[in-house]
């Protein structure tokens, strides 16, 4: 959903911003008046126009957290821990309920990887860093039965790019897995 | 003090030399890049090894030749008010060039291959895949880069100290705010250069300082330190000098283009207060790099996803408005250079709206190190830092005269312009998809963006190789001296 509408914004955005610089670059031919331009006049009052909009988009954006750190995994919680290493991810469990608080608990033994996980459609759903030295917990609660792909999205050398595995979110059984 | 153009302006060979450099290296850099986007489209059959020494020099060489271009437009301006020592700009450019060739061999002889960010301990644990000696000649190169560029700042911090009245302070605008007196602003280079010295001059220690650490580390393995220290530092020292780089360009926009439109660049009180806080949000915005890093404090996490929505507000409030004000029916005359000026502010604007959207966390969370993020810096560094050094370097080609927007050239920069957005807009298409960054190899489904990518990256090169190339060529030959405001 948010790379739907972080592009939508990003088109919308870049396009309104084509053509404004069309606009003044056609208007910046015609005979210069006396004094500063119009536009020279409203600078000020565009960038306190600017500065007052900011402060209710930025608190704005706040309100898209909670931090993914912070979430509450909420129920009871299944821990899967996960190793990250040149060039291999390991998991405590490969197969998940749909509905089940998931905590990954993902470090690395070597370097720097990043630990992302792709749906079946292969977008990216959540991820975090693995890091030697640190274990970063995630949180997810996995809705949608399928097959998915851990990939790693932080560069870590010559196979960097093959670095995936799968696992499996059957749906809800009432059993938990 | 008033901007004016009174008499002609030498340009010094240090930097015709800096200039003509990078133009070069940027022609070279961006083959490289070409070469990416066609191996990850299965056009070429590059191997991993090769692809991600490319990927390497291609990242790295891109951050040191703008920051040599920036170098140079600074230099020039700021030496309208300040004497520099030109042994400065000599050291820095020895240094420069003795650490690139380290740098090159270390990357294509001894297959050093751990990214521009080099994250800790990649550099000495690659699984032999590059040895030792490589990995400490790669560091090293890069230190004598940044030890070059602490010279070049340092003596710009020595002039200002000394030769500009009020030193720093004035310098940075405060002796204007507190007078109240327009005499008293700082023209645009020296406020500009006064925040990119003390900028650079902050992130290239904290650079040295882990780039030693490693450099210790890679033939001391027990001197081991922690991964999350280094991120900190490298991001820093990463976000800075790149950004920087940017606020050195764009001092070609404030200075070059007024003598298009025959507008003096207004130093007024939100402009001063714009690049001071740009200063303080420069060296404090890197942990958007480290949103996804949860062992982070989550106030650091907050923290720069409010500074990175903050910091668009100086670009957009005042560079940007700056510029449309400026030109706005000033009847000015298009050509190559003043179309690139203004071309650049707007790849730089462009460009913060996909860079903010990525410094949400909740957006971040699901576009960190995807396509999303050479998607974002390539907006404002090919629409805009590049072609404010493009300008520059066509400006001083021309010595300081307006060119004709013929077909040639008019053509060369619609070409420059619409294949750089394609270029851009393929690669935030793809981050979009979920393709990741820094890939070898790619899937099947991701292969027709790279292709429309690599298509784009053609002509963006060949547009490049018809604006270099003539302006190396005029710099070399006649770029001594620019004129007085006869841009008109």
């Amino acid at each position: 959903m948010y790379q739907s509408l972080a592009l939508t914004v990003t088109v919308l955005g870049i396009a309104l911003i084509v053509v404004v610089f069309l606009y003044f670059a056609s208007s910046a031919r015609e005979a210069p008046g006396d004094g500063p331009s119009r536009a020279a006049r409203w600078r000020n009052g565009i960038f306190w126009v600017m500065l007052l909009s900011f402060i209710p988009i930025t608190v704005y954006s706040l309100t898209l957290v909670p931090f993914p750190a912070s979430v509450p995994a909420g129920g009871n919680p299944l821990v899967v821990d996960v190793v990250g290493r040149q060039w291999s991810w390991s998991m405590s469990r490969n197969r998940f309920a749909a509905g089940r608080p998931i905590e990954f608990h993902v470090r690395a033994s070597d370097v720097n990887h990043g630990f992302a996980i792709y749906g079946p459609e292969m977008q990216v759903i959540t991820q975090t860093q693995a890091m030697p030295g640190y274990t970063n917990v995630l949180r997810h609660t996995f809705t949608a039965p399928g097959t998915y792909q851990i990939l790693c999205l932080e560069y870590c050398g010559l196979i960097h790019h093959a670095m995936k595995t799968t696992f499996t979110v059957v749906a809800a059984t009432g059993t938990q897995l | 003090m008033t901007q004016t153009w009174n008499t002609s302006e030498p340009v010094t060979p240090e930097v015709r030399t800096y200039a003509a450099v990078t133009g070069v290296v940027l022609l070279l850099l961006m083959f490289f890049g070409v070469l990416l986007r066609m191996t990850q489209g299965q056009w070429l059959g590059i191997g991993p090894d090769l692809f991600y020494q490319i990927m390497t020099a291609h990242g790295i060489g891109m951050v040191a030749i703008v920051t040599l271009g920036g170098m140079a437009v600074i230099w020039h301006f700021m030496g309208r008010y300040l004497a520099l020592h030109r042994a400065a700009a000599i050291a820095n450019l020895v240094l420069f060039l003795v650490g690139v060739v380290m740098v090159l061999a270390s990357i294509f002889l001894g297959g050093y291959a751990a990214a521009w960010t080099m994250l800790y301990p990649l550099s000495s644990h690659s699984l032999q895949v590059w040895s030792d000696l490589a990995a400490s000649g790669y560091l090293v190169g890069v230190l004598l880069v940044g030890v070059g560029m602490l010279v070049f700042y340092l003596e710009i911090a020595r002039a200002i100290a000394t030769q500009y009245e009020g030193g720093f302070k004035a310098a940075l605008g405060w002796k204007r705010l507190r007078t109240g007196n327009k005499e008293d602003a700082p023209p645009p280079p020296i406020i500009a250069g006064a925040v990119c010295t003390i900028g650079n001059l902050v992130g290239t220690l904290f650079g040295a300082v882990i780039l030693v650490m490693m450099l210790i580390h890679v033939f001391l393995p027990q001197f081991a330190f922690s991964a999350l220290l280094a991120k900190n530092f490298i991001f820093l020292f990463g976000h800075v000098v790149i950004n920087v780089a940017i606020y050195m360009a764009v001092v070609a926009v404030y200075e070059i283009l007024p003598r298009y439109t025959g507008r003096p660049w207004g130093v007024y009180p939100a402009f001063i207060l714009a690049w001071n806080a740009t200063l303080l949000m420069v060296l404090t915005v890197y942990p958007h790099h480290l949103l996804m890093d949860f062992a982070m404090p989550d106030w650091m996490a907050f923290w720069g996803q409010i500074i990175s929505y903050a910091s668009a507000l100086p670009v957009f409030a005042v560079t940007l408005v700056g510029t449309l004000a400026n030109v706005h029916r000033s009847g000015m005359r298009w050509d190559l250079a003043s179309g690139l000026l203004v071309l650049s502010i707007f790849g730089w604007s462009a460009g913060i709206v996909p860079a903010v959207l990525d410094g949400t966390i909740a957006i971040n969370q699901v576009m960190h190190n995807t396509q999303w993020v050479p998607g974002h810096f390539h907006t404002y560094l090919l629409l805009g830092v590049v072609p404010m050094l493009l300008a520059f370097m066509t400006w001083i080609g021309n010595q300081g005269r307006a060119g004709q927007f013929g077909a040639v050239r008019g053509g060369t920069f619609w070409l420059y312009a619409v294949a750089g957005l394609g270029f851009t807009m393929a690669f935030l298409f793809a981050g979009s998809a979920g393709v990741p960054r820094r890939y070898a190899v790619h899937l099947a489904q991701w292969v027709g963006y790279d292709r429309v990518a690599s298509v784009f990256a053609l002509l963006v090169l060949l547009a490049a190789a018809l604006i270099i190339l003539p302006a190396v060529v005029r710099i070399a030959t006649r770029g001594r001296t620019v004129a007085a405001a006869a841009a008109r």
